[in-house]
């Protein structure tokens, strides 16, 4: 029960930061006003409340201090500047950081927490070290108590008027608690604003009545004449004598609530213990001290001497114009009529989505025992079995549609991503999102956090000039990195586009001729010298930074997108910047696909990669070098890729010239031609990974089950057309072949 | 049984409301910003009404000045969840109708304790 | 489940299934496993790493299935309707272990388990986590991870 609570909690302070980021990026924008601050606000605020109650005080203490410099915005005492703004990301950041490690339950790492801290600190006056956690006073100055948080969190004891004569005496708990009797003397008179506030006079008194013997007696002399009588005005008074063992300080407590709302006179009679009385004032707790000086306009029940003033110190700040930006909010109140939502476990969409894809394959079974009856055409079943299609797709996609969620989270994640990589590059850059309403599956938006994260680094590492250089070429200093999403013909576009220098070609192709990944005589086209990036073993720790590197490359980032059903692709240009694409399909569970066989094996192409079918004539299929075959397609030459060999399939197949071939759009090769031994026909297949203990299986990108439920491997065009590549420069008798893939 | 409507939009309080209260044999309602819990009130009419201050459409102060001043003015006991125990807080509190309040974080004891002195029910 | 668990740790009874790979005995902790299923033949995967056969529609998840033998040095098994695949659950993932055959369920005392005897190799003494020595021979308890692990280190 407690540890589901805790995880709501960090649930929830996943989207109290991305509202929070969010704030803050619109702040930086300066297109803000009063209630994207409240926002802002609340959401520390939340975070910290949550904190306190699962006893997180790190982060209780941090949150505490950046809600307390963020309350100032609020008010509008403290001016948002660029500087301001800067701190207030990194304190966001850091908060971050705190929320996970209590998430983990790791250590936190406390000099860049402190570092924070002070830089919010700097922003504040003193006073409010009052409630800054654990910090201690400033030295000498004066500092009434020092509190850590959870003793303000104690509930408030204590009433309106404790005598404060003896100070600050906290000794009192420790005075011998001999069950010595007190007799009170209790004058009540309540306000008409204690009964509109809710008091019910004769809970009071009940309540004092539980603490001991007690005599009441109403005075009703102030009643009216019944037609005068108003129902909202209390006219009784009470005096009370109460015989408790219970001391002053529990008596008040029972008045505590409506301090201010009536009078009150408590004076202790005699007593049985008299020493005790003078010695032991009820303890002024933390609320009885600036009450004095901060509440109540109206008297405060007559009392014994009243504290100095200096003993009512700073403490209570000057009243806050909140009014002004409650006002706001209130106007937008009704603005903000958020959609109906529901939540639901994410594993029962999970298995609504496995039962959906079970029924995917019922349906490709029933549609080849249908095909296997061989009915006339237009037969009923048949018209049918197309409806049953179309509702078992709508109900996929409906399904699916579920676990769609917009990529803005993702994204505003990456704000913070730029902002550290740019302190550890010393450049400066500004992230600009375009787009964030796509919605992605959200295991895809899950999975593609570490991918863009490393791609968005090497962007700012990699892509991005250093300020002054781009002031020397004419270039704003501050570089640009544009993050953008879209959703075009069936699949998921996102851009990583930065304006900087390019890719370096000529370096890239000498380290990739360094590390043996391309021969030393290879001529390659632009794109394929861009595309080499994606290459296992180019990325090494010989030349990467402290940030992009960490072991990761760009093969990498390739895989993982390529596991998630999709590829990615490059683009740049000297001098103006580069643009990495990712191409996602728009979900995850189910794809269309053209069933194929490849030596007796069944296979699957993706329909979304395929741009024709071909039988090719004779003549169509040419013979370069000992064993490659090209095609010649409306003029121009294509390379046929044996699919079975690049896969490593052993057995006799057809002879290439007898083989149909699907013409496919790879990314590094253009348009090749896969020669497979047959095409069956084309449906929609449900994919399942493969257990990634595999490690990359070159060629494939995942497998789906037939309707006669045995495997069929999902074929990776874009791999497979890559390791043919690989495998004839590998060849001993093949001559350079790259000249033919020239687009 | 005694009916609390808690207002609050954070999940997580909410949780722990909710926990606090069944176990200690309350009704438990709740709204999850200022406006939905002003607009449950005629519906829940409840005995009780706890409120953070910091929500979103409606803040705390909105609300008791709504419950109490508004259409449907109620006298209701309506406590404050605060994580600030100034005293200036609680005058404003006051001020605007609050009848008692509760700083987070809370223990189930004072919770409860707190309830029942400003409802007089035993839950 | 609880209540095998709570033995275990008490410590009096344990129970594990014995099978053979080429012709050594093995066996595993009968809580990891889930089932066992006699061969059929598997989906290939292409340029796959020494040991991995393929994957097989186990109830619609697809599973990847280690030829044990392979995987400790012991040879290849050429499979055959004669062989089992025994289904283990490792990190909630599924994996199937082709074995030879499979033998009995062993239900031994905590303290007849002795740890792995001192041998040179050191990926014997990664392979196998102790043995178990019965009247006449002995049985060695294999260690998962050892099993299907090394390829998850290749990914990392």
């Amino acid at each position: 029960m407690q540890a589901s609570i805790r995880d709501t909690f960090f649930e929830e302070c996943e989207e109290l930061l991305e509202a929070m980021v969010e704030g803050l990026g619109v702040i930086d924008e300066g297109q803000y006003d009063s209630e994207t601050v409240n926002a802002v606000f609340r959401a520390v605020h939340s975070i910290k409340g949550g904190a306190g109650a699962f006893g997180l005080t790190d982060l209780v203490s941090f949150a505490h201090t950046f809600e307390t410099v963020f309350d100032e915005v609020r008010s509008e005492r403290l001016p948002v500047t660029p500087e301001l703004v800067a701190v207030l990301f990194r304190a966001g950041d850091q908060l971050a950081t705190l929320v996970e490690a209590a998430r983990d339950e790791t250590g936190i790492d406390e000099v860049p927490r402190d570092a924070v801290l002070k830089e919010l600190k700097s922003y504040l006056d003193e006073p409010e070290e009052v409630h800054g956690g654990a910090e201690a006073g400033p030295p000498g100055g004066f500092q009434p108590m020092t509190l850590d948080f959870s003793a303000l969190a104690l509930p408030m004891a204590g009433g309106a008027d404790g005598p404060l004569a003896g100070g600050e005496s906290f000794a009192a708990p420790e005075l011998p608690a001999a069950p010595a009797e007190h007799l009170f003397d209790i004058r009540f008179q309540p306000d008409r604003a204690l009964i509109a506030n809710g008091h019910e006079p004769m809970l009071l008194i009940r309540a004092l009545s539980e603490l001991g013997t007690l005599a009441v007696t109403a005075q009703s002399e102030e009643l009216p004449a019944f037609d005068e009588l108003d129902p909202e005005e209390c006219y009784l008074k009470w005096s009370m004598t109460l015989r408790s063992e219970s001391d002053r300080a529990a008596v008040e407590k029972i008045f505590e609530f409506v301090e201010g709302l009536c009078s009150l006179d408590i004076s202790e009679i005699g007593g049985d213990t008299p020493a005790a009385a003078p010695a032991a004032p009820a303890a002024p707790t933390p609320s009885a001290l600036p009450s004095a000086a901060a509440s109540a306009p109206r008297p405060a029940a007559p009392a014994a001497p009243q504290a100095p003033p200096a003993a009512a110190p700073a403490a209570a700040p000057p009243p806050r114009p909140r009014a002004a930006a409650d006002e706001d909010a209130k106007a937008k109140a009704g603005a903000h009529q958020a959609r109906a939502t529901l939540r639901v476990e994410l594993d029962r969409v999970d298995r609504l989505i496995n039962t959906v894809g079970e029924l995917i394959i019922n349906q490709a079974m029933l549609s080849q025992r249908i095909a296997e009856l061989e009915l006339p055409k237009g037969a009923d079943a048949e018209v049918e079995l197309e409806d049953y299609k179309l509702l078992a797709r709508e109900i996929q996609e409906g399904v699916m549609a579920i676990r769609a969620q917009p990529v803005k989270p993702l994204f505003q994640r990456m704000a913070r991503i730029v902002r550290e990589a740019c302190t550890a590059t010393g450049k400066r850059a500004r992230l600009v999102t375009v787009g964030d309403h796509t919605e992605v599956d959200k295991t895809v938006i899950e999975r593609l956090s570490d991918p863009l994260t490393h791609m968005i680094r090497n962007s700012i590492d990699h892509g991005l000039e250093k300020p002054e250089k781009r002031r020397d070429v004419g270039k704003d200093p501050e570089g640009e990195v544009r993050l953008s999403a879209s959703q075009r013909s069936g699949s998921i576009f996102i851009e990583i586009a930065d304006d900087g220098a390019g890719l370096n070609r000529p370096k890239i192709l000498e380290i990739a001729m360094s590390k043996g990944l391309v021969p030393q005589n290879a001529e390659l086209s632009d794109a394929e010298i861009d595309n080499l990036i994606f290459a296992a073993g180019f990325s090494t720790a010989t030349e990467v930074s402290n940030l992009s590197g960490r072991g990761v490359g760009m093969d990498v980032v390739r895989t993982s997108i390529q596991q998630l059903g999709g590829r990615v692709s490059i683009a740049s240009e000297t001098g103006k910047g580069t643009t990495l694409t990712i191409i996602l399909p728009l979900t995850l569970a189910v794809m269309d696909g053209m069933v194929v066989s490849v030596r007796g094996q069944t296979m699957v192409v993706p329909i979304a990669s395929v741009l024709e079918t071909i039988r090719p004539k004779e003549g169509d299929v040419h013979r370069i070098g000992s064993d490659e075959e090209v095609l010649s397609i409306r003029g121009s030459y294509v390379p046929i890729i044996d699919v079975a060999a690049s896969l490593g399939m052993h057995g006799q197949g057809k002879s290439l010239s007898s083989s149909v071939l699907i013409l496919v759009e790879t990314e590094q090769r253009g348009q090749c031609a896969l020669a497979l031994d047959a095409i069956h026909d084309q449906r929609q297949v449900v994919i399942k990974s493969l257990d990634r203990s595999f490690g990359d299986i070159p060629g494939v990108s995942a497998a789906t089950i037939l309707g006669d439920g045995k495997i069929a491997l999902i074929i990776d065009p874009d791999g497979v057309a890559q390791i043919a590549g690989r495998r004839s420069e590998a060849g001993p008798s093949s001559a350079p072949v790259m000249e033919f893939f020239d687009e | 049984m005694t009916k609390v409507l808690a207002i609050d939009d954070s999940r997580t309080i909410r949780n722990l409301l909710r926990m606090s209260l069944e176990n200690a044999g309350f009704e438990y309602h709740c709204a999850e910003d200022g406006r939905l819990g002003v607009d449950a009130f005629p519906e829940v009419q409840p005995d009780v009404v706890i409120t953070d201050i910091n929500m979103p459409n409606l803040d705390g102060y909105g609300v008791i000045d709504e419950l109490r001043r508004g259409p449907n003015a109620t006298k209701v006991p309506i406590i404050v969840l605060t994580t600030e125990s100034s005293d200036e807080l609680k005058a404003r509190a006051r001020e605007a109708g609050a009848t008692g309040w509760i700083v987070k974080p809370f223990d189930d004891a004072s919770l409860i304790s707190v309830l029942k002195r400003l409802t007089g029910h035993a839950a | 489940m609880s209540d095998d668990h709570t033995k275990a740790v008490s410590g009096s009874e344990l129970k594990f299934v014995t099978f053979t790979v080429a012709g050594q005995n093995y066996c595993l902790d009968i809580q990891q496993i889930r089932e066992i299923r006699r061969w059929a033949p598997v989906t290939p995967l292409p340029h796959a790493a020494g040991g991995v056969l393929g994957v097989m529609n186990l109830r619609g998840a697809v599973i990847p299935i280690y030829d044990m033998a392979s995987r400790l040095g012991l040879g290849i098994t050429e499979p055959s309707e004669r062989n089992v695949v025994i289904v283990v659950a490792m990190d909630d993932n599924l994996f199937g272990l082709l074995a030879e055959t499979v033998q009995e369920i062993l239900s031994v005392n905590e303290d007849q388990l002795l740890p792995t005897p001192d041998v040179k190799s050191e990926s014997t003494r990664e392979a196998i986590q102790g043995v178990i020595s019965l009247a006449d021979d002995m049985t060695r308890i294999l260690d998962l991870r050892f099993v299907t692990g090394s390829f998850s280190r290749a990914v990392a």
